[in-house]
């Protein structure tokens, strides 16, 4: 029997978001330092006291065990799902399954990393005789670039996909960045900038990848019920999906589309029974220029392959009839190594009208979605302030 | 050896010391599945694709295509080869996938393409461990 995933829609909403003081490049400053302001923020963003947190949902390096500890709290409902930089965004859609199962009320999902600095991180996880030490590492695989860039250079062989409109999607994102105080990199840069930047993994350029920076976020999530008295205008979840495919990039099923991310989007958009023409205002993690163009594509904004053409012209930049990635994005606003928190942070503000020079004119419904490991997991979330 | 190896070194397991031991005699095992009948890497007991445990090491053709591929500009620290270099996902005449370093072409983007017919090659790094890298397909 199908689960009916509609049933759920609207029944939790985000209360809370915040970034730590400050972001950037904070040598002064750990990673549980960084979880904590997030936090702190956050909840004087819904108008909460931290005795009223009663789940914790944290991932990457410092875990679901030493973020409460930090923090002093002490869960009743415990998330540390770890699929990479999206598994914020999924959490969202666990606190709400523990929220309608009656486990939880008020969920904290916290992200901190000094992914510069590298102050209080943990040491990497992987040992020689792991998978990918046996399989990858030995051919001079380094960081993310490597990985997903294997999926951009089949798509432009499938597609006729260019370097020029890889690059229209970082010089979108660097002018929302202009109108973000927080943003890390502000000022304008053209295609030609892009295309000259030096390389860093062939089809990728320095200026398609995204920042290395330190920051938190976090997010607040409870029942629509509780949400009504609470200190800002609520926005409710109205659907949600995660699907993850693999581990290894050679073990991807496909390299010319996002096969984790059609399933995610999928759910999402049936359990919010929106359309795309309903959606707003877009948050597609941007670990590289590449990944938002797939989202695009595997989300069904547009068709497979098309991607190259629907981000030309500047589309998604303010402006354009595609805004995306409004608070500048991994690429030019903050890029801590796990970018996931900050779409859902970046959607609320656009929902309760709070963005100032960027605020996206009625924004009413929003669309976040993330990627983990290398195209390896993905998230959706579709929120409004509408029910 | 003249010189220690500096790059990473794969250290086997038990499910893929035969695959390890192989590379060593030059020869490249993938494993296949007598119920699915498919073939797949990297080695493990059960089949990936149906969870079969009626599986057996077969010794691949060596061939195949560059699936896909990027030019590595930043190596990792003490990476032997030289930059910029090619890591590929070659698949395997046989079906199954392998990432591996593209030698014996020039780094270019216009000279290495997606789909070229490719074949495997021996880099012995380590008395003990050989790397299969391909080169572009010469017989």
């Amino acid at each position: 029997m199908a689960s009916d995933v509609t049933k759920m829609r609207g029944t939790v909403a985000i209360v809370g978001v915040a970034e730590s003081d400050e972001l950037g490049r904070l040598p002064h400053k750990s990673s549980l330092q960084l979880h904590m302001e997030a936090t702190h923020n956050a909840l004087a963003d819904a108008g909460l006291k931290k005795s009223d947190i009663d789940a914790v949902f944290t991932s990457g390096r410092n875990t679901a065990n030493d973020v409460p500890e930090y923090l002093g709290i002490r869960p009743r409902f415990i998330g540390g799902t770890q699929v990479g930089g999206c598994s914020f965004i999924l959490h969202v859609e666990h606190a709400m399954a523990a929220i309608n199962a009656g486990l939880c009320e008020v969920a904290l999902i916290t992200h901190g990393e000094s992914g510069y600095s590298r102050i209080a991180m943990p040491a990497p996880r992987w040992g020689d005789d792991s998978t990918n030490n046996q399989f990858e590492l030995p051919y001079g695989t380094s960081g993310p670039a490597t990985g997903y860039g294997m999926l951009a250079t089949r798509h432009m062989h499938e597609f006729g996909t260019t370097s020029e409109q890889l690059a229209e999607v970082a010089v979108a994102t660097r002018k929302w960045a202009a109108m973000n105080p927080q943003a890390f990199m502000r000022d304008p840069i053209s295609i030609d900038d892009v295309l000259s930047s030096r390389l860093i993994a062939w089809p990728f350029h320095l200026l398609d990848c995204c920042l290395v920076t330190d920051a938190g976020g976090a997010v607040i999530v409870t029942s629509a019920e509780r949400a009504r008295d609470l200190r800002k205008q609520p926005v409710y979840v109205l659907g949600t999906g995660e699907c993850a495919t693999h581990q290894m990039v050679s073990q991807m099923p496909s390299f010319n589309r996002w096969d984790a991310a059609v399933v995610s989007g999928a759910r999402a958009f049936r359990m919010a029974g929106v359309r795309h023409a309903d959606i707003d205002v877009a948050q597609f993690y941007d670990a590289f220029t590449i990944v938002p163009m797939l989202a695009l594509e595997a989300l069904g904004f547009c068709k497979p392959g098309e991607s190259g053409p629907f981000v030309a012209g500047q589309r998604t930049a303010p402006g354009g009839d595609f805004p995306m990635n409004t608070n500048g994005g991994g690429l030019s606003y903050t890029h801590t190594g796990m970018y996931g928190v900050f779409t859902i942070i970046e959607a609320a503000r656009q929902l309760r009208n709070e963005c100032g020079p960027r605020q996206v004119t009625d924004a009413a419904v929003a669309i976040c979605h993330g990627t983990g490991g290398v195209w390896s997991a993905a998230a959706t979330l579709i929120v409004s302030t509408d029910r | 050896m003249a010189d220690a190896y500096t790059g990473p070194i794969p250290k086997p397991t038990p499910e893929t010391k035969p695959f390890w031991d192989a590379a060593k005699q030059h020869k490249l095992l993938i494993q296949h599945c007598g119920d699915c009948t498919q073939h797949y890497f990297y080695p493990r007991p059960l089949c990936p694709h149906c969870l079969s445990r009626n599986v057996t090491w077969v010794e691949a053709s060596g061939r195949g295509r560059l699936h896909t591929f990027v030019i590595n500009h930043r190596p990792p620290r003490n990476f032997p080869l030289p930059a910029p270099f090619i890591i590929g996902i070659v698949e395997l005449d046989e079906g199954a996938r392998i990432l591996t370093n593209i030698v014996g072409i020039e780094p270019e983007p216009s000279k290495v393409h997606c789909d070229m017919p490719v074949e495997v090659v021996f880099k012995d790094i380590t008395p003990e461990i050989t790397l299969p890298h391909f080169q572009p397909l010469t017989r």
